[in-house]
């Protein structure tokens, strides 16, 4: 780990202008990735913006009947929350899957939003990854992919966005508030928020340079049932191999997002409208183009059969 | 005191304290965080730096230049230990792979520089400073490549590995049934959870290393060699170990650099190996193809059996041969096994919890279920058809005590065994494809000479003092209640120390050797211990009953304080009678699983493990041990594996993110029964060691679950859904 300074954030304005302004300077809220990253100077950031005081861990109810989550909302306390429970079920359950509760007690909202990518390479500063070193190449492409993506990769990149709790902000059509270095806010829709990778893997997302998010909003509440079904290697404290986040209404109309196999939520209208004609008709629009290696080419299967398995619960009324 | 014939009657007959469940005497320390674990000695010498180690970032080739100034000067930087400037070092006896020295590189994260420092933080900085230039050169890296090329491994006698006994190819021709099959098993990491810490200090030419190792004996001839000292200018000390599963048998780089480091810096030195350098730095349990070749009548007996195996390793040697228990297990007067061994350019294979063993039986009992259904058969019944009445594959040899069949029986029903449907993919219960599976297992139980020195003191206490280690397995507790049972005081009367080679040499802990040869070891002291006793207070201490701090001699009856202080050493060691016997362990691992029809995720269910070790010391710590072994046997049917770049020849996943292994989640109910058998050819004591034998059998009947559930049978471990997703039921 590089040295680096350290300062308290008094304001999310003034927290976004130092970012601006101060040369290798990152946010700090949680720091479950980060701090990590740091350690193996993947992450070498020269100064560390700590959010902690800047009360943005509030979780209220919007004018329009929709929810506003603070940007620094533990994972633990938003799947705890009893509107989010009740509302937006698909949330409390994605975000109860991921990680252990020791690390959801300390990660945050916005966090999560911004975890990278667990590809092995990646973590490995031994070999070459172009979103660590762009230029570099990448290491993953012909080697050990098994955990990597298979759609909205690159030639560049083929790891993957690892969250559990992005699907299901991407099926609630959640949206990403932010405030920049003069003060200047602004909505980005989830779909909007993660980039793929193209040639420029090491460039995540679509905000800009010190801009920093403030909140998570979330459209009133639409009803179905809400289901997240996550399929690792073991029962728990493990990535997904492949995850669903859907919500299912009456008629079986629905929304679903699916983790583990691209570099952002991977929602695809066109699936969508076909989920009432099942989990066939809908995995294949929504995997069209995938571009699977020999080794993780199970998850076009995985995916086809993980969301049979979530529409016949959802048929069950297994779910909330 | 040498074990020289069967045991007779002896004091443990009638044990009050050997044989109880008893709760570890150490168990408050280690919940309460003052069991001092290597790394965290901070008291044992003062002014410690911290070292950091730096891996090849290469697998095969050599060290072109490297520039550590940067590092030099980094902030509270003391020194820096660069491979090419230390001359290649010595090798201990048990090392396979260099562990420092030179700028020849053999394979992934070998050692190559230690940064030592104020902190730990400035090493781990300075270390990130450091440029190294490599030549790269070409590797093997790729165990099916080079599989059928390798030569036959040395047997025990020096000659090819390669036995047979009778006709195996005309039986197996002629058999009425048969299975061929091969099966594969993964690259393997301990993933104890303390890792590789040692911290060392010099004192003018003698040198004391705090560590966490296994073996303190061996530990202490390998840093002699390695350092090229005499080893005994060396003390090691390992008294509290946080799991080992043989990977910490032996010395490793985190000691050999914690020493040089000390003589850099004239400072006491710790260093850890980092999670993310132990999968390449240190060993692992080596890949393994085995093809395995029943023939059987069709009444279910076994006519011909051939178990060939193939494993790689760096420089060609040791490797993992999975054909140990295939000799032992089963009836049939053709047999062959060949163990072939391929020179890979991949860390140092070496041992770990069973090593040949616990893959062998994920092959082996797998084709046995593979056998029973072909022959229409039970599988348990199948097992008790087979059941050698002498060794199979040395006929010479009679089993000291074998149980086999009571497990088998015992476990088939406490299980509910009579409930599974015979017919494959025929049970559900909503999502969930159900099945059961079982296997039986054998691992060898083996002793090895150990000594230890007994005290006495003036209040009637009693002090044990071996190099024995306790790695988690219950070694403190056993061997105070052999020495309370021995002297007749209250185990709270006694206090042991151990791991300290100052004391007396011991069979350490490895093999599933531990707890049969060390409790024999504190027998044998305290039996001189009684010894001196009668003669210092005039009696005949054969002839007396040492019993609730009392010594009763006819109408005679003393006090044991009366006679202290007193000290005696005494050494068990073990004759060539049992060269007749063969010892061993022996279970049947029953399991039910559910496979989740969509995903064909795999949750286990239940699992019960019914157990032939001989006296069981403390039931306590040994179902310890089994319930663990189990959970080892789910790891390696379920999910872990050291995942090979063919490339760059080395293990991707390197650390447990990556690799991973069950988690509290993934293990169900688990039950393991002991019978009441006693083994009068392993030790006085009649005990048998059970910490590896949990592990044999276990996998494999999960496996064997997994095909009774879906119909569809893997034979490639980890059994990932990946692997046999797409041959599930068809979904509407």
């Amino acid at each position: 780990m590089k040295p680096f300074t350290y300062q308290r954030a008094t304001s999310a304005p003034d927290a976004a202008a130092v970012a601006a302004r101060t040369p290798g300077a990152r946010f700090i809220a949680g720091g479950t990735n980060l701090l990590d990253l740091m350690k193996l100077e993947i992450e070498a950031p020269a100064h560390l913006i700590d959010l902690q005081d800047l009360r943005l861990d509030r979780i209220q109810r919007t004018d329009d009947g929709g929810l506003r989550i603070g940007a620094t909302v533990t994972n633990s306390a938003l799947a705890a929350d009893p509107t989010v429970r009740r509302d937006y079920g698909v949330l409390a359950r994605a975000i109860v899957a991921g990680a252990s509760g020791q690390l959801r007690n300390k990660a945050t909202t916005a966090g999560n939003l911004l975890q990278r990518t667990r590809c092995p390479y990646f973590y490995d500063t031994n070999m070459p990854c172009n979103k660590r070193l762009p230029g570099s190449g990448c290491a993953a492409i012909g080697g050990f992919s098994r955990q990597l993506g298979i759609i909205g990769t690159s030639d560049a990149c083929i790891a993957t966005y690892p969250g559990d709790m992005g699907q299901a902000l991407r099926v609630l059509d959640a949206v990403v508030e932010t405030v920049n270095a003069l003060g200047d806010v602004r909505s980005i829709p989830i779909a909007d928020f993660h980039r793929l990778w193209g040639d420029t893997p090491h460039i995540e997302t679509n905000l800009q340079a010190g801009e920093l998010i403030t909140a998570v909003t979330l459209p009133k509440p639409i009803g179905g049932t809400h289901i997240y079904r996550k399929v690792r290697d073991r029962a728990s404290y493990a990535f997904a191999l492949v995850s669903v986040a859907a919500v299912i209404q009456p008629d079986g109309t629905g929304r679903l997002s699916v983790g583990g196999i691209a570099p952002k939520p991977w929602r695809v209208a066109a699936a969508d409208d076909a989920l009432p004609g099942g989990a066939r008709a809908a995995a294949a629009l929504l995997l069209a183009g995938s571009r699977p290696t020999e080794d993780n080419k199970f998850k076009v299967t995985l995916v086809e059969r993980t969301l049979a398995g979530v529409l016949a619960d959802a048929q069950a009324g297994k779910g909330s | 005191m040498e074990f020289n014939a069967p045991a007779g009657a002896t004091l443990f007959d009638t044990a009050k304290i050997v044989g109880k469940s008893t709760p570890r005497i150490d168990g408050p320390r280690k919940v309460s965080g003052t069991a001092p674990y290597a790394y965290e000695r901070h008291d044992v010498a003062p002014n410690q730096a911290y070292g950091y180690i730096v891996g090849s970032a290469i697998a095969k080739g050599r060290i072109l230049s490297m520039d550590a100034s940067a590092a030099r000067a980094a902030p509270g930087v003391l020194a820096v230990v660069t491979a090419p400037e230390t001359p290649p070092l010595g090798r201990g006896k048990q090392n396979i792979a260099p562990l420092f020295g030179g700028s020849e590189i053999a394979h992934y994260h070998q050692a190559i520089a230690c940064v030592v420092a104020e902190t730990f933080e400035q090493a781990r900085a300075a270390a990130a400073m450091i440029q190294t230039r490599y030549a790269r050169a070409d590797g093997q890296f790729d165990l099916a490549k080079a599989a059928p090329g390798a030569p036959l491994d040395k047997g025990e006698d020096g000659k090819p590995d390669r036995k047979m006994l009778g006709d195996f190819n005309g039986a197996f021709a002629a058999a009425a049934v048969k299975i061929d099959a091969r099966y594969t098993t993964s690259d393997e990491s301990h993933a104890m959870m303390e890792p590789h810490a040692s911290i060392a200090n010099w004192d003018g030419d003698r040198l004391t290393l705090w560590t966490s190792n296994q073996m303190v004996a061996w530990a202490r001839a390998s840093m002699g060699a390695i350092l090229g000292i005499d080893p005994q200018k060396i003390r090691i000390d390992s008294p509290y170990v946080g799991g080992g599963f043989g990977g910490k048998l032996f010395i490793r780089s985190d000691a050999v650099l914690a020493a040089l480091a000390a003589k850099a810096t004239g400072r006491a030195v710790k260093v850890t190996l980092q999670r993310p350098l132990i999968a390449n730095n240190a060993t692992h349990r080596p890949a393994t193809i085995q093809r395995i070749r029943i023939g059987a009548g069709r009444d279910g007996r076994i006519t011909a059996l051939a178990h060939e195996n193939w494993s790689g390793n760096i420089g060609g040697k040791e490797g993992e041969n999975a054909t140990l228990q295939t000799p032992k297990l089963y009836a049939g007067a053709n047999r062959l096994t060949a163990n072939h061994i391929a020179t890979l350019d991949l860390p140092e294979g070496n041992a770990m919890r069973a090593p040949g063993e616990a893959p062998g039986h994920l092959a082996l009992e797998v084709a046995m279920d593979e056998l029973a259904e072909k022959l229409g058969l039970d599988p348990v019944e199948l097992r008790i058809r087979n059941e050698p009445d002498t060794v199979p594959g040395e006929p010479a040899k009679r089993f000291s005590d074998r149980n086999l069949v009571r497990c088998l029986r015992e476990g088939a029903e406490h299980f509910g065994w009579s409930a599974r449907n015979a017919r494959a993919g025929q049970t559900s219960g909503g999502q969930w494809l159900i099945g059961m599976g079982m296997a039986a297992g054998y691992r060898t139980s083996p002793t090895q000479t150990s000594a230890a020195r007994v005290h006495l003191d003036a209040s009637g206490r009693i002090l044990v003092e071996t190099d024995m280690t306790d790695i988690g397995t219950g070694s403190y507790t056993i061997i105070a209640q052999t020495a309370a049972e021995t002297m007749g005081v209250s185990l709270d009367r006694v206090s042991v120390t151990l791991g300290d080679s100052r004391h007396p040499v011991s069979a350490g802990s490895g093999g599933q050797w531990g707890a049969a040869s060390a409790t024999a070891g504190v027998y044998a002291a305290c039996v001189n211990l009684r010894r001196a006793i009668g003669t210092k207070l005039g009696f005949d201490s054969d002839a007396a009953t040492f019993s609730s701090g009392k010594i009763r001699i006819g109408n005679r009856s003393l006090s044991l304080r009366d006679a202290g202080p007193l000290s005696a050493d005494g050494e068990i060691s073990f004759g060539k009678f049992k060269r007749d016997y063969d010892v061993g362990s022996y279970v049947a691992h029953f399991c039910e699983v559910g496979v989740d029809r969509y995903t064909g995720e795999i949750r286990v269910r239940r699992m019960l493990a019914v157990c032939d070790a001989g006296r069981i010391l403390n039931p306590l710590s040994a179902r310890s041990q089994v319930i663990g072994a189990m959970v080892m046997g789910v790891g390696a049917a379920l999910m872990e594996e050291l995942a090979v770049d063919k490339r760059f020849g080395f293990f991707v996943n390197h650390d447990l993110a990556g690799y991973e292994v069950p988690v509290h989640a993934d293990i169900p109910e688990q039950e393991c029964i002991f019978l009441d058998t006693t083994d009068p050819v392993v030790s006085p004591l009649q005990a048998k060691g059970v910490g590896e034998l949990g592990i044999c059998g276990a996998g494999a009947a999960i496996a064997n679950a997994i095909y009774n559930a879906t119909g569809i049978r893997v034979r490639d471990y980890p059994l990932t859904l990946d692997k046999y997703l797409d041959r599930l039921p068809v979904i509407a």
